[in-house]
């Protein structure tokens, strides 16, 4: 840095602070724009806490899976993968076949679960090959490979299943014996198949998480045995918990509604394991590679790392996630679009993640769920902001969507400008 | 000749050869059947006049170097408030038809201009920013639509405020405007005079645009930037030229495609229009970084054909094949441009 050697101490500082708010607010754009965008349509709206509460624990509880896969990828700098469509459309097929078998509940979930796995990886081997034919251009091709996808997916529902696929099932299949209708109901099926496993009131989980937590942390203060002093920050690592389990306690006891919210403990375990191993997944060998590919795919071509496989195997890894994460949400919403439902995954996951401030070539997984917070509050408020405001509920649902494709497409330009910024700072340093 | 055969192969690709066989075994199962050839001939030149402009749009974005311009929904939407306005005051006939055109011309050179100051900005992804600003801006016009205070009758609703979702053309005398502007019939083959004409004029400027200086630069720019900077052509600006010319036919093509279809489509209507165009142009023999005029028919050609022999051939089978030619369509569109991608999409590590 140059700054110092040409102004004032003074001067310089001030420098520095413009610099670095300058660089907040760049890096945070997106998020701080939303944040005020969600709280101002929230504002309008003028919604009722109890219906926000318990719709926004369904909506995360339902996505955050999906968008937790698109992490991988990112690292290993292949941007945003908008071919987790093909999980997505993979988890579909299966749901659809478990269905006619009439495998119900949590065993009808977990066999889902298990079925789809080998084909959700198949199909992500042959986008990674794809993807390693069209580096930098991973993202467009996706996207389009996702289109391409739902061509043969319609081929095969609408065409073979009930001709070449035998399928005898008045329920599923149209009247004419031939091809799936058009929405699937799950209902007394596979519907809440992982939500219904165990649920718990919003007050009774608030203080367990405070509890787990507290132990936690006692736990690594009994690890750390040398030094035992109380600093701001381990203060502050007990303090949290404690607060989550109190305000558990004051819920419990206050006769707010809000006190019967019941949470889906199961998915809320998948995901937690599933943070938990992405956490643990960059600490690996391969996670390491991931990296080390997704910052300079020369530099580690010439260390040794087999490029083309780990890229491949953060697109397995990633297809794979998104066609599990897409159960999770089917059996949530109880009922799907057979040729519809997997069409806007992609974009909807790819829009959470980038509010939450993730960008093309960094994610993470605090970013992944403040994103999906973020983005589901704004689909929630906005049809009742838009009521408000201009008297037409329509207006605000077609501003949600506009909001998903702004923003990716701000994120894409951002990015390209950012680099351009860097570029030009570079220049300015070697002058 | 095996040799000669095996070059074909390679320059042509191998899912160029599969679409060209597929259509050629259309083209004989609609024989066989015996199908009204007349007919699907009439409507296969019809199409192809109508979709023909959108797919020359390709041609100055890919020439320029931004790429086929997946966003050129920006310039459909141009054309979109063009005809609004011109239906607005009351024209019919060729005055609304040309009025729209003129209308649609200086908005586009707005936009386009601005878009392609954006493409400047993002070299090396530009095909996904032009998707997403495409959407986005589609998105932005569907709340536009709901609110814009159109009052003549056919656009307006009749309550309310907005326009309608899919908007006539006959009253205003559009519809089918140049498809029957000097159409004559030869052996029951209906030729859309007016149409094709359009569509082959709009060609031949372009051809005489590529040749102009201001051409030769855009196509040295998209070709070759170094070597283009390097002879002092301004890369930046011949690429926003490009982006302009393209977003201009856009809206042009959009005018003669609804004149044809006998409606405007609003709303989701210009959403996947420009992937059309993108699968027409590569299928023709075009790449993400070269394109000919002769790309832009051969691919209206055999793309529209193939669309127009699809439907009553696979609706000759069963009734349940019906939605056979419109999967056939979504899986031959985006092979191809995945196809493309893969040729010359990629960097080498």
């Amino acid at each position: 840095m140059t700054k110092g050697t040409v102004s004032a101490p003074g001067k310089g500082h001030l420098r520095d602070l413009r610099r670095a708010l300058v660089g907040f607010l760049t890096s945070h754009m997106v998020t701080i724009m939303f944040v005020a965008l969600s709280l101002a349509a929230l504002y309008i709206s003028g919604m009722n806490s109890l219906l926000y509460l318990t719709d926004i624990i369904a909506r995360i509880s339902r996505n955050a899976f999906l968008v937790l896969s698109l992490i991988i990828p990112v690292v290993a700098g292949m941007g945003l993968n908008f071919s987790i469509v093909l999980g997505a459309m993979a988890a579909q097929a299966l749901i659809i076949f478990v269905t006619h078998w009439g495998v119900t509940g949590f065993a009808g979930i977990l066999l889902c679960a298990v079925l789809v796995t080998p084909l959700a990886a198949l199909l992500g081997y042959l986008t990674g090959h794809l993807f390693n034919r069209t580096k930098g251009q991973e993202m467009i091709t996706g996207l389009i490979l996702g289109y391409f996808a739902a061509g043969w997916y319609q081929f095969i529902f609408l065409q073979l299943v009930g001709g070449i696929i035998p399928m005898n099932n008045p329920i599923l299949v149209l009247s004419s014996g031939v091809g799936i209708r058009t929405t699937v109901d799950l209902t007394g099926g596979l519907k809440y198949g992982l939500d219904n496993v165990y649920r718990l009131r919003l007050p009774e989980m608030l203080i367990i998480v405070g509890v787990v937590g507290l132990l936690y942390q006692a736990y690594q203060l009994f690890r750390s045995s040398g030094d035992r002093r109380l600093t701001r920050s381990r203060l502050l690592s007990v303090a949290l918990p404690v607060a989550v389990a109190v305000a558990g306690l004051l819920l419990l006891t206050s006769g707010s509604p809000l006190r019967n919210v019941r949470i889906p403990v199961a998915t809320w375990l998948a995901i937690g394991g599933l943070c938990l191993l992405i956490h643990f997944l960059f600490k690996t060998k391969l996670g390491q590679d991931l990296r080390s590919v997704g910052q300079d795919r020369h530099v580690a071509q010439v260390s040794g790392i087999p490029v083309d496989q780990v890229r491949i195997t953060a697109i397995v890894l990633s297809t794979v996630l998104a066609a599990w994460g897409h159960i999770i949400f089917l059996q949530n919403m109880g009922a799907f679009s057979t040729y519809g439902s997997y069409e806007q995954v992609g974009m909807y996951a790819i829009a959470a993640i980038l509010i939450g401030g993730a960008t093309v070539t960094k994610a993470t997984i605090g970013q992944a769920l403040l994103g999906v917070f973020l983005f589901h509050t704004l689909f929630i408020v906005a049809p009742a902001a838009g009521r408000e405001l201009f008297g037409d509920a329509q207006v605000g649902e077609y501003f949600r969507v506009f909001v998903a494709y702004g923003v990716i497409g701000v994120t894409l330009a951002m990015h390209a400008w950012k680099s351009l910024l860097q570029r030009r700072q570079r220049r300015e340093l070697e002058e | 000749m095996a040799k000669r055969m095996r070059e074909l192969v390679r320059d042509l690709g191998v899912p160029r050869l599969i679409i060209l066989g597929f259509f050629l075994i259309l083209c004989l199962m609609a024989l066989v059947l015996g199908l009204d050839v007349a007919g699907l001939m009439s409507s296969s030149l019809v199409r192809i006049g109508m979709n023909g402009v959108l797919v020359l749009a390709m041609l100055p974005a890919i020439a320029c170097g931004i790429g086929p311009n997946f966003g050129v929904s920006l310039g459909i939407l141009c054309g979109l408030v063009g005809a609004l306005v011109a239906m607005e005051w009351q024209l019919s006939g060729f005055a609304n038809f040309f009025t729209a055109i003129l209308l649609s011309l200086p908005l586009a050179t707005v936009v386009g201009y601005a878009y392609g100051w954006l493409l400047n900005r993002v070299k090396g992804s530009e095909m996904m920013l032009a998707t997403f600003v495409g959407f986005s801006m589609v998105s932005v016009m569907k709340i536009a639509w709901l609110v814009v205070p159109f009052k003549s009758p056919e656009a307006a609703w009749p309550i309310g405020r907005g326009v309608r979702v899919t908007i006539s053309l006959a009253n205003r005398e559009v519809a089918q405007l140049l498809n029957d502007f000097w159409a004559f019939e030869i052996g029951g083959v209906t030729i859309p005079t007016g149409l094709l004409l359009f569509f082959l004029a709009c060609c031949l400027l372009m051809w005489l645009f590529m040749r102009t200086k201001t051409g030769i630069a855009m196509y040295t720019a998209g070709d070759n930037p170094r070597f283009a900077e390097a002879a002092g052509i301004n890369v930046d600006k011949n690429r926003i030229v490009g982006t302009v010319v393209s977003t201009m036919l856009g809206g042009v093509g959009i005018l003669v495609y609804a004149q044809s279809f006998g409606f405007l489509q609003l709303y989701e209507g210009p959403m996947f229009m420009p992937f059309i165009a993108v699968a027409a142009i590569l299928i023709g023999g075009a790449s993400i970084k070269r394109a000919s005029i002769a790309h832009v028919l051969i691919g209206t050609f055999l793309f529209q054909g193939i669309l127009v022999v699809a439907m009553p051939v696979a609706n000759a089978f069963t009734v349940d094949m019906s939605s056979m030619a419109e999967i056939s369509r979504i899986i031959i569109q985006n092979g191809i441009i995945l196809y493309a991608l893969t040729q010359t999409g990629g960097e080498r590590t």
